[in-house]
């Protein structure tokens, strides 16, 4: 009976934190189906003196006018839906080729340096934009990168965080299996393809996961390196909507994270369990 | 002469270095040598056509308050966010690590804030905590004064809990990784020798954690920093004070086209991430090398 009570205090502990957490996903998907005039009826700012903003979970209408302005009134924010894909997905595909080689490198090898090489990724995926901020400007002047998506592109692809992530995946990878498919007369190449890859699924799904959501929501570098409006995407257009459209905001975060959610629902396992196996060796 | 050629070409490091080849030249590239190269500018008067100015940038720096306002934001953020956020997810782990109704779907739910759109936290985040927000409606309803939260030391307290809500799931999932690693024997052994839950969690579950913690340390720290995206678009280039970071500093010298404070400003905060990084290396080293 006391444990039966202290399971039902645990679970209503997490159930609320759940609920916290999915608050914003639920609220902006709820409001995405209000007209705009309900919407700046309720949220909008001006009324700064009068009163306060009235949180609305269900439409008085409910419509799809916003959908319908963002996808058909407005070719501005397909472009730059269109724009967003053009960065993410060069970046994402670039990143894992690149990092599962290094990875397998990193982990399946034993050579000279290899711990500090390791810690000067580990150090580099530390940093924060804004800290090799003029450095990569002068370098992308000096190669005639700036305002083209190259300047962004580029240096996500190579970017430490995949080496990071895939190279505490495969350091769980006995080495007995390259030592087997060695004995059998496997070459390196036979054995990265046909052996660690897909032994790395979850850590290449966990890791396609995590990039794409960042990449998706980059803010300072198409800020920084793209100053052709034509080309910003769309993580640049939604903070400003929100200022003068507050209308559409709703809609257009929906739309906007559809990708995510998609891929999310689709790879949600193989995203968790990359993530925990990632974790446990040191 | 076949046979030697064969030899090099199977030698372990060469085929290591192969296959790390493409990411390497793209890191030094793009991280490294600018990396060194903003290091260089730092010591300059001026990135085009400069000449040595030895530590006179960072002697200047040093002295400029919005600098140490905005070192000590970010270090204060860190050293009382980071360790916030552990303890909680490790918490939440610790309840998650038992039989419970709807547990996966609880586990999910927590990582759903990974892919909610930037723009629609930044969206909903003034909706609450604006002057005229809902925070307000309920806070003056119970009898408070309305606040203009993010224009006061509050607002560090809503960075905080938007980093907290960020971070928790990523981290939570990590550590319930690790609590399934440990042998259930260890913690049966112990409690015939008489050992409490407290004792066990000191004892067993935190020692045999610590490649989880490490690990966990180095993502909470990562977010920690990239909470600032947030945090400009809610609030631009000159928030409230308290929450006027490195990353806002350095923008704003961006901006205003102060390379030398930039480049100064960024090779100490590099500094200190190093030092950090090489702490928590030594206790992962002292804690796990004590285990196995």
């Amino acid at each position: 009976m006391k444990e039966s009570l202290k399971t039902g205090a645990r679970f209503s502990v997490l159930l609320i934190l759940a609920l916290i957490m999915l608050f914003p996903l639920v609220f902006t998907v709820s409001n995405s189906f209000m007209t705009e005039a309900e919407i700046r009826f309720n949220y909008s700012m001006e009324k700064k003196d009068t009163g306060y903003v009235n949180l609305k979970w269900i439409p008085d209408w409910v419509s799809l006018e916003q959908y319908k302005v963002l996808l058909f009134d407005r070719m501005q924010f397909l472009i730059m839906f269109w724009n967003s894909l053009l960065l993410v997905v060069p970046i994402v595909v670039g990143q894992v080729v690149v990092a599962t080689m290094a990875s397998f490198g990193l982990s399946q090898f034993q050579f000279r340096g290899r711990e500090t090489l390791f810690f000067l990724y580990i150090i580099t995926m530390l940093m924060p934009f804004q800290v090799t901020l003029v450095p990569n400007y002068l370098a992308m002047d000096w190669l005639g990168l700036l305002d083209s998506r190259a300047a962004i592109i580029l240096p996500g692809i190579f970017s430490a965080f995949g080496v990071f992530l895939l190279r505490q995946f495969m350091i769980g990878i006995p080495r007995s299996y390259v030592e087997a498919a060695k004995i059998d007369g496997a070459g390196y190449v036979t054995i990265f393809v046909h052996i660690i890859v897909p032994m790395s699924r979850p850590g290449i799904a966990a890791l396609v996961i995590l990039m794409f959501v960042d990449y998706w929501n980059m803010v300072e570098q198409p800020l920084i390196f793209l100053h052709d409006a034509f080309k910003q995407p769309l993580s640049i257009y939604l903070s400003r909507i929100n200022e003068g459209e507050l209308g559409l905001a709703f809609a257009a975060a929906v739309l906007y994270m559809l990708p995510m959610v998609f891929v999310f629902l689709y790879a949600e396992n193989d995203l968790i369990e990359g993530i925990q196996l990632s974790g446990v060796k040191g | 002469m076949r046979n030697i050629v064969k030899k090099i070409f199977y030698r372990e490091t060469n085929i290591a270095l192969l296959f790390l080849a493409p990411s390497l030249v793209g890191f030094a590239l793009f991280y490294l040598l600018p990396f060194v190269a903003g290091f260089y500018y730092s010591l300059m008067d001026s990135p085009i056509q400069g000449s040595f100015v030895g530590l006179a940038n960072y002697r200047e720096l040093l002295q400029s308050d919005s600098f140490r306002l905005a070192a000590q934001n970010t270090g204060l953020f860190t050293v009382m966010g980071v360790p916030l956020v552990m303890a909680i997810s490790l918490a939440l782990a610790l309840m998650l690590n038992r039989a419970l109704p709807l547990r996966n779907w609880l586990r999910a739910t927590y990582v759903m804030p990974l892919v909610v759109p930037v723009a629609s936290i930044v969206l909903v985040w003034q909706l609450l905590f604006d002057r005229s927000g809902a925070v307000n409606a309920l806070w003056t309803l119970w009898g408070g004064e309305s606040a203009d939260w993010m224009n006061s030391p509050w607002a560090r307290v809503v960075v905080l809990l938007v980093y907290l809500w960020k971070t928790i799931g990523y981290n939570m999932i990590l550590f319930l990784a690790g609590l399934q690693n440990i042998p259930k024997d260890y913690y049966e052994a112990a409690a015939l020798d008489g050992a409490g839950p407290f004792r066990q969690l000191w004892s067993i579950t935190l020692v045999y954690l610590t490649p989880t913690t490490f690990f966990v340390a180095i993502m909470s720290i990562i977010s920690s920093f990239k909470v600032f995206r947030e945090t400009y678009l809610i609030a631009g280039d000159y928030p409230h004070e308290s929450i006027y970071f490195l990353q806002h500093y350095m923008n704003n010298m961006f901006q205003a086209l102060d390379y030398q404070k930039l480049t100064s400003a960024s090779f100490l905060m590099a500094v200190a991430i190093i030092l950090v990084v090489v702490i928590l290396f030594r206790f992962e080293r002292k804690f796990h090398g004590s285990v196995s």
